[in-house]
């Protein structure tokens, strides 16, 4: 564990930590463009958060130790995982702390936490958003798991930085399963970070909401943890695309400062083209009912399987 | 040897006053749990040791009884020690008097019941086996009807039985395929025998063991027998004779038919993951919190199984390294499964005991009520859903690393195979945390849906310590994976020749090939997650404040909410239902807009009653009218049938 690895790995957690409501703030002004509305300021979700943090918290009073341990597990479990996505630099102590197996595992784990949380209230949007959420949850994390596991047979390994080096040191040519996969985890992003077709981050209709109806009962400190959270978890399904489909730029070798600091920008700048994809994507289609998801992710979930098995056959 | 000694004296012990509570209770359950823990110790110790056998003159003249302690035995003596140690604490303060079967009783039976598991993993030849395989069968039916009184616990105890049997008879058609001259074990592995033959073999043993273990399509007993028995029997049964299923067959697969055809594994893998897909999506729809962990229960020995067949193949095509990882997957599965299930099942005990309430929809808010058993639960079921840092992420995790990293077999339909069952096993994975939610959501979380919920009562503090041992189980299997992997090395050495051993170099990173291949450290998981936990909850008092007002809940501003508006077990369940309409076999009435009663029913079944057992009823009671035409009730008949019995025979003989 070199003095590099280690301050890359602060200053990716810090940069993470920081960016990542300016990516949702960045999303909502694209949307707004292109909706040609009048956008948001780009800080709108710092002031948001900071508002929340100042406020006094309001609990239900039916709400167990388990409601307001949540915010905070899931906000854990979301920094955790910006720590080991190698979004800055591969050199990363922590990284090895989980691979992408239990990346996926740590997503989980902050859903059935905040279901739970959902649940624990004994409201009926509560276990309604609880039960939509699983149930969105159930194909998108094998969907997500299937293209990982199509980079780690490209690269032998399911550790994300060696898969992000391998990915970055080939020749430029296109995989087909690699593809396959980008499609599906397109897919699955939108899904798993509730934004249209499968959710809109915007609503509060009571008939379509699935996060928001989780976080309901949520005020104050904990509401704030709880949209840090979803903001770092887009964040990091950003850093997952970019280090899987994009991986050039990501500094390979800490021991060189100035890789780090060249990549903090150009992580930026792919993020800044993330964002304004998803916010077209978000704006010419329209919300599915919910039960035209599970065609949706399992769409998303056999084209995984697909880009596998081509991985497999054709060897690339 | 001692311990099984030791809890056939118990059993005998609780004769001596059957209707005593308190002595029964109180000493003998806790005595039987010592007597786990030191043969858990016991086996741990000696997991690594050479094989040890012993010769016992008992049973019939000229056939001791043959009995082997190896690493394999070892093992699953050690889970057995290890999870019966906290659901025997646990069963000391559960048995109340009742109008069932007097305490003494089921402390004999369970006692027996125990001695006979330690004996089917330690005996040696096919006859001990046999013995105790059925007093194990049998022991487990009387326990499973402890409360004979009611009609459907004696009707499930039948079907257990019945299948039990079944089981049996395929065991013992195995052992007889098997057999060289000899009964015992050792000539089984020595001799030699056609390919043709040791696939009889291999496949008597899958469908016999398969049919104690729960696999598809002899599972049907599983749902009824676990809600029937006792909760500490249905966490034993569960949690430790599944695994002596387990245990057989892998005994007879790697141990005693010796080579293996690939052809085995693919078939093991396919049942497997079709048991795990099956018995999970089943479990979402269920109502009764005891079956929807029984049908859990299913869908975890279908992960088993397909592990199994994963090391089948590795091994059939030489792939020893390989072969080592999925059978340590499989090993480390069944051994969390043991303690998170008996955990859960204990704590289903607890709720019911309180509440009087097996029907998920009468329950809820018990996180209040109860919350010794609440968080104890919390940390099962967060085990059960596969989550990190908790026990049953690890073998999950194991068991895809030996998917991902299946080099190219010869056969290209294997190798297509492998990625599709990945892709089954991580649905299964995912759809578990869906039950997880659902289950303890219901149970435990909201509001109670019922007012005579508001006077449960915490679990006991015995039923607390017994919790809090598998609790401690869940999570140190979790937290500690490369010591109980090296633990479990010895197993792996002697059934497929390779040790797992430990690239990772340092004692909290399990890195099963190499560090840069694949890695995961639950310990700094965890810390992480709670320094993260903690640190927030300091910086934002500091930086802001604590303040915290109660009000009432917010629901979009909604007035007038009652419990009842809380999503019931059947409503968290219907999306799944209707994702995955064609597994079931649904009977729905709708009611008519004009009804002045509106009543709405819906009855979602198992397909395998109607394709399988219902044919199979009618055509054995088709040939049993058959047969009854042959038996006219008069003597001159049955005369004339020996009669013509004697010819036939001398005709043979002639």
């Amino acid at each position: 564990m070199s003095a590099g690895g280690i301050l890359s790995q602060v200053l990716q957690l810090a940069v993470a930590l920081a960016l990542a409501p300016l990516l949702v703030g960045w999303v909502n002004q694209c949307r707004a463009w292109l909706a040609n509305r009048s956008a948001p300021p780009l800080t709108l979700p710092y002031r948001a958060i900071v508002k929340l943090f100042q406020k006094d918290a309001v609990v239900a009073e039916n709400a167990s130790p388990l409601f307001r341990l949540t915010p905070y597990v899931v906000f854990g479990a979301m920094a955790l995982a910006a720590a080991i996505v190698p979004s800055l630099a591969t050199e990363l102590p922590f990284a090895s702390a989980a691979d992408a197996i239990a990346l996926v595992g740590l997503f989980a784990l902050a859903r059935v936490f905040i279901a739970l949380a959902a649940m624990d209230i004994g409201t009926a949007f509560g276990s309604l958003g609880a039960r939509r959420e699983m149930f969105v949850g159930f194909l998108a994390e094998p969907a997500l798991l299937m293209v990982l596991f199509t980079a780690s047979l490209i690269s032998g390994s399911t550790s994300l930085p060696t898969i992000v080096e391998a990915l970055a040191h080939r020749e430029i040519a296109i995989y087909p399963s690699l593809a396959f996969a980008g499609v599906a985890f397109t897919m699955v992003s939108l899904a798993e970070n509730a934004r249209i077709p499968i959710d809109n981050p915007a609503t509060h209709l009571e008939l379509t909401m699935i996060h928001e109806a989780m976080v309901l009962e949520y005020s104050a400190r904990h509401l704030a943890l709880i949209e840090w959270a979803s903001a770092l978890k887009l964040f990091n399904y950003s850093c997952i695309g970019l280090a899987l489909f994009v991986p050039f730029g990501i500094a390979g070798n800490t021991d060189d400062w100035s890789a780090v600091l060249v990549a903090t920008p150009v992580l930026v700048a792919k993020l800044a083209v993330g964002g304004l994809a998803l916010a077209l994507i978000e704006t010419v289609s329209a919300k599915l009912r919910i039960f035209r998801a599970p065609e949706f992710l399992g769409t998303a979930f056999l084209l995984a399987v697909l880009a596998m098995l081509v991985n497999l056959l054709l060897g690339s | 040897m001692l311990a099984i000694a030791a809890w056939l004296a118990i059993g005998a012990l609780s004769l001596a006053s059957p209707r005593s509570i308190r002595y029964v209770g109180r000493v003998l359950f806790n005595a039987g749990a010592l007597v786990g823990l030191a043969l858990a110790i016991v086996a741990l110790l000696s997991i690594g040791d050479a094989a040890q056998s012993l010769v016992l003159p008992l049973g019939l003249p000229d056939l001791p009884f043959h009995f082997r302690l190896d690493p394999l035995s070892a093992f699953f003596l050690a889970l057995l020690g290890g999870a019966s140690a906290g659901i025997s604490v646990f069963a000391s303060g559960y048995f109340r008097p009742s109008a069932g079967a007097a305490p003494g009783l089921v402390s004999l039976q369970y006692h027996v019941f125990l001695a006979a598991m330690a004996l089917v993993l330690v005996a040696d030849d096919a006859y001990a086996f046999m013995v105790a395989w059925e007093t194990m069968a049998l022991a487990s039916f009387f326990l499973v009807t402890t409360d004979h009184r009611l009609p459907e616990i004696r009707r499930a105890g039948f079907l257990y039985l019945l299948i039990a049997h079944i089981g049996a008879i395929a065991i013992l058609l195995c052992f007889g395929v098997l057999q060289a001259g000899d009964y015992t074990f050792d000539s089984m592995r020595v001799a030699s025998r056609s390919a043709a033959w040791s696939s009889i073999a291999f496949l008597l043993a899958l469908s016999g063991f398969g049919a104690k273990a729960g696999l598809l399509p002899l599972h049907v007993w599983l749902p009824e027998a676990h809600p029937a028995a006792p909760s500490p029997v249905s966490a034993l049964m569960s949690g430790v004779m599944l695994k002596t299923a387990i245990y057989g067959l892998l005994r007879v697969t790697f141990d005693l038919i010796g080579a293996q055809l690939w052809w085995w594994g693919v078939l093991a893998l396919v049942l497997g993951l079709a048991t795990a897909l099956f018995g999970v999506i089943f479990a979402t729809i269920q109502t009764d919190m005891k079956r929807l962990l029984a049908y859990s229960s299913i869908e975890n020995i279908g992960i088993i199984v397909a592990g199994a067949g994963l090391t089948i193949l590795f091994r059939a095509y030489g792939q020893a390294a390989l072969a080592a990882i999925t059978l340590t997957a499989t090993l480390y599965h069944a051994l969390n499964h043991a303690f998170f299930k008996s955990l859960l099942f204990l704590a289903t005990g607890s709720v019911l005991h309180a509440t009087k309430e097996r029907s998920l929809g009468r329950l809820g808010g018990l996180i209040h009520r109860m919350p010794w058993v609440a968080w104890l639960a919390l940390i099962g079921a967060l085990a059960m859903a596969g989550l990190p840092p908790l026990n049953g992420f690890v073998s999950e995790w194991l068991l895809l690393q030996a998917f991902l990293f299946t080099p190219s077999l010869p056969q290209s339909f294997v190798n297509m195979l492998v990625p599709l069952a990945a892709a089954a096993l991580v649905l299964a994975a995912a759809l578990a945390a869906y039950v997880v939610v659902k289950f303890y959501g219901v149970v435990f979380l909201g509001r109670p849906r019922e007012p005579n919920l508001a006077y449960a009562h915490d679990a006991g503090p015995l039923e607390r310590i017994g919790l809090a041992w598998l609790a401690l189980g869940c999570v140190a299997l979790g937290v500690f994976p490369v010591q109980v992997i090296a633990a479990l090395d010895p197993v792996n050495a002697m059934l497929v020749a390779s040790t797992v051993g430990h690239a990772g170099a340092r004692w909290w990173l399990l890195a099963p090939v190499s560090p840069d291949r694949s890695s995961y450290a639950p310990l700094i998981v965890l810390t992480v997650i709670v320094a993260a936990v903690l640190i927030t909850i300091r910086v934002v008092r500091w930086l802001y404040h604590g303040r915290l007002r109660v009000g009432a809940a917010w629901d979009c501003g909604f007035p007038l909410q009652t419990p009842r508006m809380q999503d019931t077990a059947e409503g968290f369940g219907q999306p799944i239902r209707q994702v995955f309409e064609p597994f079931f076999r649904i009977d729905r009435t709708l009611p008519s807009p004009f009804d002045a009663e509106p009543r709405y029913r819906m009855v979602a079944e198992d397909h395998f009653w109607y394709w399988l057992y219902l044919p199979l009823a009618r055509g054995a009671d088709v040939l049993a009218r058959l047969v009854g035409l042959i038996q006219q009730g008069r003597i001159s008949v049955y005369l004339m049938y020996s009669f013509f019995t004697l010819l036939a025979l001398l005709f043979f003989v002639r």
